[in-house]
């Protein structure tokens, strides 16, 4: 069996008193799409900061490509993962420039990449505005494109489409799936919503209280969850 | 000074304040930038200290830094071997440590109101640690700005530090404010007026140059 992309051992994490995050083993495949649902507090997002590499864990270790991963990170190692955050936090710049700064960050040529994304987020007419007077839907838009625009080999997407409308969601959601099967990136994705979870996923990962309570192939987990917490999410119920 | 003055003469107080205020503000803004970032960016113990002296030094009367570099400087002071008493570089550091806290203090201000996911997601696009803080300097570059109008403000009328430090001699450490002062005294009103236009008339254009430095992208309207 070859090597998992990730491999996370006895992870812990707190926040002063408050342990938010306790993870006995979670390994992610290269070109896999993992879904991680929870409710709010589960530690999601803190567990998507440990895989940018963002921070380090109070405990246990992280291996990457089964080397172990030290902190703080090396760039090349956190070069090759991006995250798109939930809110998109945009420069106070114009769009062209939000999209083309991971690549002058790289020192990389940003016209033709920066204007191809431009046209394929349907962004052209918003290529000079400010990106500070963009809608949720267009400004979630222009903080894709900057992050596919760095071609990563793990794109981390924290709930990406939870402020959307269903015509930007479709669109977001489309071009998620175009990415896995054009670029096989690895896709990690943090979502409430369980259709989208069932679209998207080839595994999902449940979080509950920082724990991890299922981890499954998505068709086990959508048609026989273990858990009842997790049986609860897919029956579209309220968990708390 | 007699009214209407020397050409020369005005000229070379004008020379004067520019080179001593430009040069202070130029010092306090190398410190006071890098200094104001690194309060903002770390924790540390006494950081709280720290920032409740240069919240202090921000209302710093001038009168202060000059008799204390005053001390420093004269003959038998710890810097007094420098020779540096009454001429334009004792006028500089005066006015440097004047300009100093308020650049600090607003640096720190100004990159503490940018958004703090704004420098997660700067960080989780691959921004090494230079990077990071020149990009949140350039998001903060209003407050930045406003730090160096501050730090400018400060020093190109004060006339405390630079009597004290400088002497007011005509020749050689005479400035704009020193010089409406002594015009002032001597009932040279006129004169003193002309001297105050061209102090307001140098800090009009200097914030104006500045202020450009501020850009904001330009308004669009909303849908």
């Amino acid at each position: 069996m070859s090597e998992p992309l990730f491999d996370l051992r006895a992870i812990e994490v707190a926040y002063g008193d408050r342990a938010v995050l306790s993870v006995d083993r979670l390994t992610i495949s290269e070109h896999e799409a993992l879904v991680i649902v929870g409710p709010n507090g589960a530690g999601k997002s803190t567990l998507l900061r440990l895989l940018n590499f963002l921070e380090p864990p109070d405990r246990g270790e992280i291996r990457f490509h089964g080397r172990l991963v030290p902190y703080p990170a090396p760039l090349d190692l956190r070069r090759g993962v991006t995250t798109v955050f939930q809110r998109p936090a945009l420069l106070n710049r114009s769009v062209f420039e939000n999209i083309a700064y991971g690549l002058r960050l790289r020192r990389r040529e940003t016209l033709l990449l920066t204007r191809k994304l431009v046209e394929r987020l349907a962004l052209h007419d918003l290529e000079r505005a400010p990106a500070a007077n963009l809608s949720g839907g267009e400004a979630q838009r222009v903080a894709l494109a900057r992050a596919l625009a760095l071609e990563p080999e793990v794109l981390l997407l924290d709930e990406p489409t939870a402020n959307l409308d269903p015509y930007n969601m479709g669109l977001v959601e489309g071009l998620i799936q175009e990415l896995r099967t054009e670029r096989r990136c690895t896709l990690i994705v943090v979502t409430h919503n369980v259709f989208q979870a069932r679209r998207l996923a080839d595994r999902v990962a449940m979080l509950h209280e920082g724990r991890l309570i299922e981890v499954a192939g998505a068709a086990q987990f959508f048609a026989s969850p273990r858990d009842p917490r997790a049986a609860a999410f897919v029956r579209g119920e309220l968990v708390a | 000074m007699e009214w209407p003055a020397n050409g020369s003469a005005l000229w070379e107080i004008v020379g004067l304040t520019i080179r001593v205020t430009g040069t202070a503000l130029l010092a306090g803004s190398i410190l006071g930038i890098p200094l104001g970032s690194l309060l903002a960016f770390t924790r540390f113990p006494g950081r709280r200290f720290i920032v409740a002296l240069v919240y202090t030094g921000m209302g710093l009367p001038p009168v202060v830094v000059g008799l204390v570099a005053y001390l420093l400087l004269s003959r038998s002071g710890p810097l007094g071997s420098l020779g540096w008493l009454f001429t334009p570089p004792a006028m500089m550091i005066a006015q440097t440590i004047i300009a100093l806290p308020l650049v600090i203090g607003l640096t720190m201000t100004g990159l503490e109101a940018v958004d703090p996911q704004l420098r997660l997601q700067i960080r989780a696009l691959g921004a090494d640690r230079s990077q990071e803080i020149l990009t949140l300097l350039f998001e903060a570059r209003a407050g930045v700005v406003a730090a160096i109008v501050a730090g400018f403000g400060g020093i190109i009328s004060e006339v405390g530090a630079a009597m004290l430090v400088g002497g007011n001699i005509e020749g050689q450490t005479r400035v704009l404010s020193t010089a409406i002062v002594l015009e002032t005294r001597m009932g040279e009103f006129e004169f003193a007026l002309v001297l105050g236009g061209l102090l307001l008339s140098m800090a009009f254009v200097v914030n104006v140059v500045l202020m450009r430095l501020q850009h904001r992208p330009p308004y669009w309207p909303g849908r």
